[in-house]
């Protein structure tokens, strides 16, 4: 088993016994033995960027699209820096990925050499854990506990800063065990019996009941979404998901209710805020989500399914705690129902799918289209339309055109839609849409954008067209940073500080000048046929769709407002609604 | 509200404000790699947890395992975050939330300079000894005491030797072990 080998060799050999495929990064100095080692062999395919950033987001595109661990390779220093947004993000959003740094050799480190950075004191607190390789003795572990760290629990960065003269000592390269184990890190996979029981006996007399899922469910595999839906069906209980659980039960389901939070539908929320029993699985009742936290969800008892135990009782005391993997708590509900009634509560919850019914009623994502210009919200319906027998996959910038492909774009898989939720990432989508692309050559993959959003990250249209990665660009073109100059309006008298995208590059150009296809719409009657030719280019396309330039992205609940205090879409001043103490809330 | 069940113990009116805050001492078992205290301080620095005392070191060489003892103030809430946040940190085995569990000692040292001359070194040496503080440096117008104890001992030692010629105190931070034959 035994081989001897350089560091360099290591990073590569450990890439391929991890069952890498691809790995996305940038050369530089403190790298260049691994470059050279990649350049060595024909297994791991390393994509070359424009921005290391472009780099982590395409590993979380790739990671979240597959299920697998994304990989990011970069250089010390500035390589370093510029990474750090992508992991928090990866953070975040529990998210695996593996970020290998080159690190200037250690007798120069806290010299302050060139390109020297502090990598592990910087990514610290945005990586779930970090490394700083100083002997070759302890490479082969760390690179497969990387590995470990980042797939296993809760799933996050990790970073694995190795500087130069590791890469080029010899040493002896250790394959992986085929179960790993460690001393300190043990992730609780099987939840507590006892408290599944009270759960599902719980889940059997409740009354007005309501699914409360989230991102967990895609990070626990494809089987945990069918779970779900075996265990929505079998209780009959209504489903409503976080942004970052979109897909895990399908939004073509009779029991949706649609995304829940700030910009959730109006009967996801009314249901969290007047249900007698909720059960969270795989979601950490962010603030998107709760709203106002001393008036949410009074009345209720709450089951709250996750593997970080640091997840429950952070933000909102709950009554049954249960930590665990959510697709092994949820099989145990199921094998649970169903020794108890093989039933669905269809009768008792009668009247509560009635309230919701009336809920459903008032049409919360509603809009006013119109026929001389492309609503916003009609473009994503009509994107919607006409990809919605492909196989698709959406990623998004961050803004109001992410809310709106939430609302408006329906997900029937997991895996399928890869958002940058927790931190709000603007520039995620594209490099996003590049990593799902590697990972799914033949699938069509969407960036929905925004103008502003799309251009913190273009330069990696370059990456695209160097990989023949035909992702499609589809940016809302409304001439502001929409969801800042919606928040201006709200709290700011209107008064829209910066927040205009001024000096435009013209779109279409922009595409042809990377050697793309650019498609320019302004008219809703050739709305249609415009995305069908971008759908049917097989190369990258940038869609600049102008929409109406003020539209508000409605429902929402105002910052210090509970679940029931709704801003509907026909609401006609939304600046009067926040009050004093909401103002300070973001 | 809950139809058929019983009365709600969902505490969402129990939030921050209602809460009393209490001081803690935690023991955290950690391995004793570089960055471990870094991890643990800035885990508190970066979610607003304070750290009113912090004590470290190796404890366990052949292990490489050290023991880090930190005292903390919080609402109980917030001190089990703390708890569930430090044993998320992949080097921690274990967090022990000994005001918690009960029954243990905490003890600290201090060194305590005071300088002055006459009466005033009379009653220092006589506070030193009520006190069963150890001289250990002396000249003709100073002494350095040590005195262990209980912190509000210290505490207090520190407060008497304030008006008689305090210069300076140097404080090792708590110490804190369980009552019994027990290990950790």
């Amino acid at each position: 088993m035994a081989q001897q080998m350089t560091g360099a060799e290591m990073v590569v050999e450990a890439l391929k016994d991890q069952g890498v495929e691809h790995i996305f990064g940038y050369p530089g100095g403190a790298v260049l033995p691994i470059y050279d080692a990649i350049f060595q062999q024909g297994k791991v395919r390393h994509i070359l960027v424009r921005h290391e950033q472009g780099a982590t987001h395409m590993a979380e595109g790739y990671a979240r699209s597959t299920g697998k661990c994304g990989v990011v390779l970069v250089t010390s220093g500035p390589g370093a820096t510029n990474a750090v947004t992508g992991l928090t993000d990866a953070l975040l959003d529990s998210i695996p990925l593996v970020c290998i740094t080159g690190q200037v050799p250690v007798p120069l480190i806290g010299s302050d050499a060139f390109q020297e950075c502090d990598t592990v004191g910087i990514t610290r607190s945005c990586t779930k854990h970090n490394y700083l390789v100083k002997s070759i003795e302890d490479l082969p572990r760390i690179l497969h506990e990387a590995f470990h760290i980042a797939t296993s629990g809760r799933p996050g960065p990790v970073v694995i800063d190795i500087p130069k003269d590791v890469q080029f000592a010899m040493g002896t390269y250790i394959k992986p065990q085929a179960e790993m184990s460690h001393p300190t890190y043990k992730p609780q996979r099987e939840g507590d019996t006892e408290a599944i029981r009270v759960a599902v006996d719980l889940m059997l007399r409740a009354e007005r009941p309501v699914f409360y899922t989230g991102g967990g469910i895609i990070n626990s595999g494809p089987e945990a979404s069918r779970n779900l839906r075996e265990l929505a069906e079998l209780t009959g209980f209504p489903v409503t998901s976080t942004l970052m659980g979109l897909g895990a039960y399908p939004a073509s389901g009779g029991q949706w209710l649609g995304m829940l939070g700030m910009h959730g539908t109006y009967e996801a929320n009314m249901a969290m805020h007047d249900c007698d029993l909720m059960i969270c699985l795989g979601a950490r009742f962010d603030d998107r989500i709760t709203g106002r936290i001393d008036a949410f969800s009074p009345g209720s008892r709450k089951i709250h399914v996750d593997i970080d135990p640091s997840s429950i009782n952070k933000n909102i005391v709950v009554d049954v705690p249960i930590v665990g993997d959510v697709n092994l708590v949820m099989e145990e509900m199921i094998r649970m129902w169903r020794a108890r009634t093989n039933q669905p509560r269809t009768e008792a919850i009668a009247p509560w799918w009635k309230a919701i019914e009336k809920w459903r009623g008032v049409n919360s994502l509603g809009f006013t289209n119109s026929s001389s210009i492309i609503k916003p919200q009609h473009a994503i319906a009509r994107l919607y339309e006409a990809t919605k027998n492909r196989d698709v996959y959406i990623t998004t910038e961050v803004g109001q055109h992410q809310m709106w492909a939430a609302q408006h774009f329906h997900f029937n898989e997991p895996n399928r839609w890869m958002t940058s939720g927790g931190l709000g990432t603007m520039g995620y989508g594209l490099p996003a849409a590049i990593g799902v692309q590697v990972a799914h050559p033949d699938a069509l993959v969407i960036d929905i954008a925004g103008e502003a959003s799309v251009q913190m990250t273009m330069q990696e249209m370059s990456t695209a067209l160097q990989y023949e990665l035909p992702v499609k660009i589809f940016i809302l073109n409304n001439e502001y940073m929409g969801m800042v100059r919606q928040w201006q309006e709200l709290l700011h008298g209107g008064r829209y500080s910066h927040s205009y995208s001024d000096a435009l590059p013209d779109f279409v150009k922009l595409a042809e000048a990377y050697g793309g296809h650019g498609i320019r719409c302004a008219d809703p009657g050739e709305l249609d046929n415009a995305i069908d030719e971008m759908i049917n280019i097989n190369k990258p396309v940038i869609f600049d769709c102008l929409v109406s330039k003020e539209e508000n992205c409605l429902p929402m609940i105002p910052s210090g407002k509970p679940h029931n205090e709704m801003i509907l879409p026909d609401t006609a001043d939304i600046g009067s609604i926040i009050d004093e103490k909401g103002r300070v809330l973001v | 509200m809950n139809a058929n069940l019983l009365p709600t113990g969902s505490a969402y009116f129990l939030t921050q404000q209602t809460q009393e805050p209490e001081r803690h001492t935690l023991t955290v078992l950690v391995d004793n790699e570089p960055g471990v205290l870094a991890r643990v301080v800035g885990l508190f620095s970066a979610r607003g947890f304070n750290i009113d005392s912090l004590t470290v070191s190796e404890t366990e060489h052949d292990k490489h395992r050290s023991r880090i003892t930190v005292v903390t103030v919080a609402v109980p809430k917030i001190i089990a975050q703390i708890k569930l946040q430090l044993e998320r940190l992949v080097p921690v085995h274990k967090v022990h939330d000994l005001t918690e569990e009960g029954n243990y000692i905490e003890r600290e040292l201090a060194l305590v300079k005071v300088a002055g001359v006459g009466e005033n070194r009379v009653e220092a040496l006589r506070l030193a000894d009520a006190f069963r503080a150890q001289v250990i440096d002396a000249s003709t117008e100073s002494f350095v005491f040590e005195v262990t104890g209980k912190s509000s001992k210290v505490e207090q030692f520190i407060s008497l030797m304030a008006p008689i010629g305090l210069v300076e105190v140097v404080r090792t931070g708590l110490a804190a072990v369980t009552r019994g034959g027990e290990g950790m």
